[in-house]
């Protein structure tokens, strides 16, 4: 069975790398699913073959699965997610009332849980929140990013374009450094991607599990020879704000293959 | 270019744990003098070129260098970098290129950066990238590398 949805796949032109401050012009703008072999984006376009799907169907188990003191599963909320979350990735990070502060997927699920389920906290990076959070995200496979317009959010995503811009670590390096000025190029034996948080959660088949976009910016620092963020960290939520703003327009792939 | 034909002496942050990183003579583009212990050799260098983890040169740069996929495309080829530059300015060029073009993204392999607000990795703070002799060492096989 193949997949019906497939990314926009504009035409691998020969990727020229742009120098500019400004980041990645509207036309310009590729998914990582571009720079990858054609057999690996074999592996993402058919769900059949598509590893991530396998968390996609334990996360819609625990749609299901009523927990904590209040006995209650998303659904019983929630109802169909493929009606309810339809578009909800495609507009996340979101500002949160509670904590004043941009919220993301997997931070919603998991304040969702401690409220409404009244339910243990489940790990970042664990599988669960990961199969709920990806089964959330694939709800709008095939969406445009469209980062949401609430003035409030406005300091936080700054702050993330701050940060996207920030040499840091060691080796002096920001994500600008890489993924703005010099992608399509190739450091060690990989293309370099536009850093698009278009799939998140993802299958990385270094990782050979699913993990989230926290994680892959979390490599990227300790790549750099910096210290990295810890998970939840403020400062991730925020990147992710810019990073979204960044890729407005582009479509929700999740769950994406990437190598 | 930010540097004059005068010679500047730069003292370099002292590195934490033994490592020298002492101070160097900057001389227009190239530092003249080695930083530490005399001549390197070659040899040593070709293979730590080629180390990803420790140098991580062939990460961006490219060259007669085994396991040509894994190259980078990130910086210049350095075949025939021995015919295009002297060995002072390698030296410099490996030591602190950001005193030569402020924006690039080659780091600076000799000098502990300013790292108030950096996050340098615990591991890695106060060090330079590479110690003075492992410098020498790629800087001796570099000036080898004739076209």
């Amino acid at each position: 069975m193949r997949a019906l949805w497939r990314p926009a796949t504009v035409g691998v032109a020969a990727v020229c790398s742009i120098v500019s401050a400004a980041g990645i012009e509207d036309g310009e703008k590729r998914s990582g699913f571009d720079f990858m072999t054609p057999e690996t984006q074999a592996l993402q376009s058919d769900d059949m073959s598509n590893p991530g799907m396998l968390w996609v169907l334990q996360g819609e188990q625990l749609w299901q699965q009523a927990e904590g003191r209040a006995d209650v599963a998303c659904a019983g909320c929630h109802g169909d997610a493929s009606q309810t979350m339809r578009g909800v990735a495609a507009r996340y990070p979101a500002f949160d009332e509670a904590t004043e502060r941009p919220i993301d997927l997997a931070g919603r699920v998991s304040s969702c849980r401690a409220e409404r389920q009244q339910a243990e906290p489940l790990a970042p990076e664990s599988d669960a929140l990961l199969a709920l959070t990806t089964y959330v995200a694939h709800q709008s496979r095939g969406m445009p990013i469209t980062p949401a317009t609430d003035a409030r959010l406005a300091p936080f995503r700054d702050n993330g374009r701050r940060l996207f811009q920030s040499r840091i670590g060691q080796l002096e390096l920001s994500c600008a450094s890489c993924h703005d000025d010099n992608w399509g190029k190739r450091l060690g034996g990989s293309a370099i991607p536009q850093a698009h948080p278009t799939g998140y959660p993802l299958y990385r088949l270094e990782w050979q599990t699913v993990g989230s976009l926290q994680r892959r910016l979390r490599n990227c620092m300790i790549g750099v020879r910096a210290e990295p963020f810890a998970f939840g960290a403020a400062e991730l939520v925020d990147l992710e704000l810019h990073l979204t703003e960044r890729a407005s327009g582009m479509l929700v792939e999740t769950p994406a293959v990437r190598p | 270019m930010a540097c004059s034909a005068l010679t500047g002496l730069l003292l370099a942050i002292s590195p934490g744990v033994g490592e020298e990183a002492g101070s160097y003579a900057v001389t227009g583009d190239a530092i003249m003098e080695p930083l530490a212990g005399g001549k390197g050799d070659p040899a040593r260098g070709a293979a730590l070129i080629s180390d990803r983890q420790r140098s991580l040169c062939t990460l961006c740069h490219s060259g007669p260098f085994p396991d040509a996929h894994l190259h980078g495309t990130l910086a210049p080829d350095l075949t025939g970098v021995g015919a295009r530059l002297s060995e002072g300015q390698i030296r410099l060029r490996v030591v602190d290129m950001k005193r030569l073009a402020p924006n690039t993204i080659m780091p600076s392999y000799y000098r502990v950066a300013e790292e108030e607000g950096r996050r340098v990795a615990t591991v890695w703070r106060s060090k330079p990238i590479l110690a003075g002799a492992d410098i020498e060492d790629i800087v001796a096989y570099l000036t080898t590398l004739k076209g």
